[in-house]
């Protein structure tokens, strides 16, 4: 049987699939928000990477990869492939305030989540340091012959470590089901893509060129990179091979905190006001109005106010966690 | 013209650095974040506007390879400064520094040497958790051809940058986040430090207490407390972690007769162990009380707040074991609403 897999976009995309992503994109974008208002609390003593901007490339999980076969790690900016994938909200804030019903306990903060339940598996605070880690994952389906595939998200950054390269060349030579996420914000920390990667590269044509097939998704259409992860999930459940996926996107806080850092002037000012001209919410309010009605957007507005007031207060009353440095903690 | 400064250990290693690039217009100086709007903590303000980026820049975020390329130009003798702002970031480079680096001078039998100095800085509070937190000297001193050194204020951190620097080996030397606005009297100019003398800060007759970096801090608050009753430390601090200063340490012990340790790293395999052992194996009959180490527990250094509470020990636990050390009440008052994961009030959020 041959299956050919095209990657068109004038495919037709329902109402229920607009609005589930735009539903996800909202959510993220108000979770994280309150965390950044709340945070000038001084009781989430954690530092924090929001995703604000960046919430389109978290989104599709919640409608395509949702099967808790679909098993993902991120890195130290992992908030929204957290929710996105359905991890529990109340044991996330959780988590950011140190209480003992955060889901690692309180001991690994904000870069260190986990929602087993999910699918999520993890995520960890060292640059690129879980891209081979989700190669394993991959691996060890192969082995056991279990259903599904690993994804892994990671920055711009994180390509610039040899780990990334070795791992993309392992999971091709064994055919690894595997989709690499690379969520290209154009900076790392403060410093623009331009000091750390040559002027122009086009990081999925120079990735293409390591053996591996490849994917870019313009960031600015949530839509198209819905698209794209589903060409993605196809490809790897069909053709049983790893595959790479370029997302260009913008943070619109700085990179570790609650607050904006524009007054530092590391980011032109035109780009960050083109990135929230472009902002994915407004975009697909305008072009899917019909189906993004006022209505439905207060609707949506309510429900996850309600779920977040909920969670939010539900992790303030919830008790910190005792220490222990028993053997029993450390070694299983 | 007064030949010292008041000023922070931050910019006592920023003098360091531009005084260094200023002596020797080979030596490079980068890292992650060396030209962004932080500087590295201030530590390397305005040295690209000074020595451009040729000499001073910043990377891509490849720790492991930009070791390499260091060890490749200090084997020309183009002197290389590298700098990590965490400890736990230079692990991706481990092969470099201890397949490489440490072993050139012995293995091609003296005819290659590696003058690269490596800067790490070790986190703590405000929720740095397991891998962002790691005081790890012990690993570093371990190999044979790496030195280590652990400033503990503002005149070593500058006088020992500098040695460094023009020292001719690998030289892995750690600073401590919360020892950054720490302000001291600098001496000015180009001046060195030779790296492998401990220095006593504090004289007595009672007890000796070794300390490096931050841990130096709860050391002195402790021998104040001490002093006041009745009890004369005296207070070592190491400076160098390899070479060691045991001559000092013995020195003062044969007055002391005990032995108090702090170290910043896990409690396995510490550095406070090999003082400890090396103490016994030299002259076991020093001592007439047993020597007390005070360290991390065994333990991943967690992130949450109330975790970290009792994580890290402090003066309060020197106290403690001198209680018992000396069989009496030592009284002090209490700092009371202090925050345990900040090291001043000023101090919020995540760096
Ligand atoms: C090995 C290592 N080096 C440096 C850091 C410090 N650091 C944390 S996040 C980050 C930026 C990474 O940029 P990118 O991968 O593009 O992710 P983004 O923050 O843009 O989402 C850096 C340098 C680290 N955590 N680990
Ligand atoms: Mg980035």
């Amino acid at each position: 049987m041959v299956i050919i897999i095209g990657l068109s976009l004038k495919m037709k995309i329902s109402a229920k699939i607009v609005s589930q992503i735009y539903y996800q994109i909202l959510r993220i974008r108000e979770i994280e928000s309150r965390i950044s208002k709340e945070y000038t609390e001084w009781k989430m003593r954690c530092p924090v990477h929001l995703s604000i901007g960046q919430e389109s490339v978290a989104a599709p999980l919640s409608v395509l990869f949702k099967n808790k076969k679909y098993e993902v790690l991120s890195g130290h900016r992992a908030h929204a492939h957290y929710l996105g994938k359905g991890g529990n909200l109340f044991k996330l804030i959780s988590e950011i305030m140190g209480k003992s019903t955060g889901c690692s306990g309180g001991r690994g903060g904000s870069m260190h989540l986990i929602d087993k339940d999910v699918g999520f598996l993890l995520s960890t605070a060292i640059v690129a340091n879980s891209i081979p880690v989700a190669a394993g994952v991959a691996l060890s389906k192969k082995i056991k012959k279990e259903k599904g595939l690993a994804l892994v998200f990671f920055g711009d950054g994180a390509i610039e470590e040899g780990v990334f390269y070795e791992t993309i060349n392992f999971s091709i030579i064994k055919n690894l089901p595997i989709i690499f996420i690379c969520e290209n914000n154009k900076y790392s920390v403060y410093s623009n893509l331009d000091v750390r990667q040559p002027k122009n590269r086009k990081i999925h044509k120079m990735v293409e060129k390591i053996g591996i097939k490849s994917v870019f998704s313009n960031g600015l259409n949530a839509i198209e990179i819905y698209q794209k992860f589903l060409y993605a999930k196809n490809y790897v459940e069909r053709k049983n091979k790893p595959i790479f996926l370029e997302i260009n996107t913008y943070r619109y806080l700085e990179h570790c905190g609650p607050f904006d850092d524009d007054n530092l002037k590391y980011r032109p000012k035109k780009e960050i006001d083109f990135w929230k001209k472009n902002d994915p919410l407004t975009f697909l309010e305008k072009k899917y109005d019909k189906i993004l009605n006022k209505k439905k957007i207060n609707n949506y507005k309510n429900k996850i106010s309600n779920e977040i007031n909920l969670s939010f207060n539900k992790a303030k009353r919830s008790k910190y966690p005792k220490s222990s440095i028993k053997d029993k903690e450390i070694y299983a | 013209m007064p030949k010292f400064k008041y000023i922070t250990y931050a910019e006592a290693i920023n003098e360091a650095l531009d005084l260094s690039l200023k002596k020797d217009p080979n030596l490079l100086c980068y890292g992650l974040g060396v030209s962004d709007p932080k500087e590295v903590f201030n530590t390397t303000k305005n040295l690209q506007k000074k020595y451009s980026s040729e000499r001073v820049f910043d990377i891509p975020c490849s720790e492991n390879a930009l070791t390499g390329v260091g060890i490749g130009c200090a084997i020309k003798k183009c002197r290389v400064v590298m700098t990590h702002q965490r400890l736990d970031f230079s692990l991706l480079s481990l092969d470099q520094i201890i397949n490489n680096a440490s072993k050139f001078y012995y293995m091609f039998n003296k005819k290659i040497r590696v003058p690269i100095t490596i800067r790490m800085i070790v986190g703590r509070g405000w929720g740095q958790g397991p891998t962002h937190s790691q005081s790890l000297q012990s690993i570093f001193s371990h190999i044979p051809g790496l030195k280590v050194v652990m400033p503990s204020n503002a005149n070593d951190a500058k006088k020992l940058l500098i040695s460094s620097i023009f020292d001719d080996n690998p030289v892995i030397y750690i600073e401590h986040r919360w020892l950054h606005e720490q302000k001291g009297r600098v001496e000015k100019g180009f001046t060195k430090k030779k790296i492998s003398n401990a220095n006593i800060l504090k004289r007595g007759k009672d007890l000796t207490i070794v300390a490096s970096s931050h841990m130096t801090t709860e050391a002195i608050i402790a021998g104040k407390i001490l002093q006041k009753n009745n009890i004369a430390a005296e207070i070592i601090d190491l400076r160098s972690i390899k070479p060691l200063d045991f001559k000092k340490i013995e020195k003062s012990i044969s007055k002391t007769k005990r032995l108090i340790i702090l170290d910043s790293g896990f409690s396995f395999g510490s550095i406070a162990n090999e003082i400890i052992s090396s103490v016994h194996i030299r002259s076991y009959k020093l001592l007439k009380h047993q020597p007390i180490k005070i360290s991390m527990p065994d333990c991943p250094v967690p992130t949450g707040f109330s975790l970290t509470k009792n994580f890290y020990p402090d003066y309060k636990r020197i106290i403690f074991e001198c209680e018992k050390m000396f069989s009496k009440k030592i009284s002090y008052e209490k700092n009371k609403n202090q925050l345990h994961d900040v090291p001043n009030k000023e101090y919020l959020g995540p760096f």
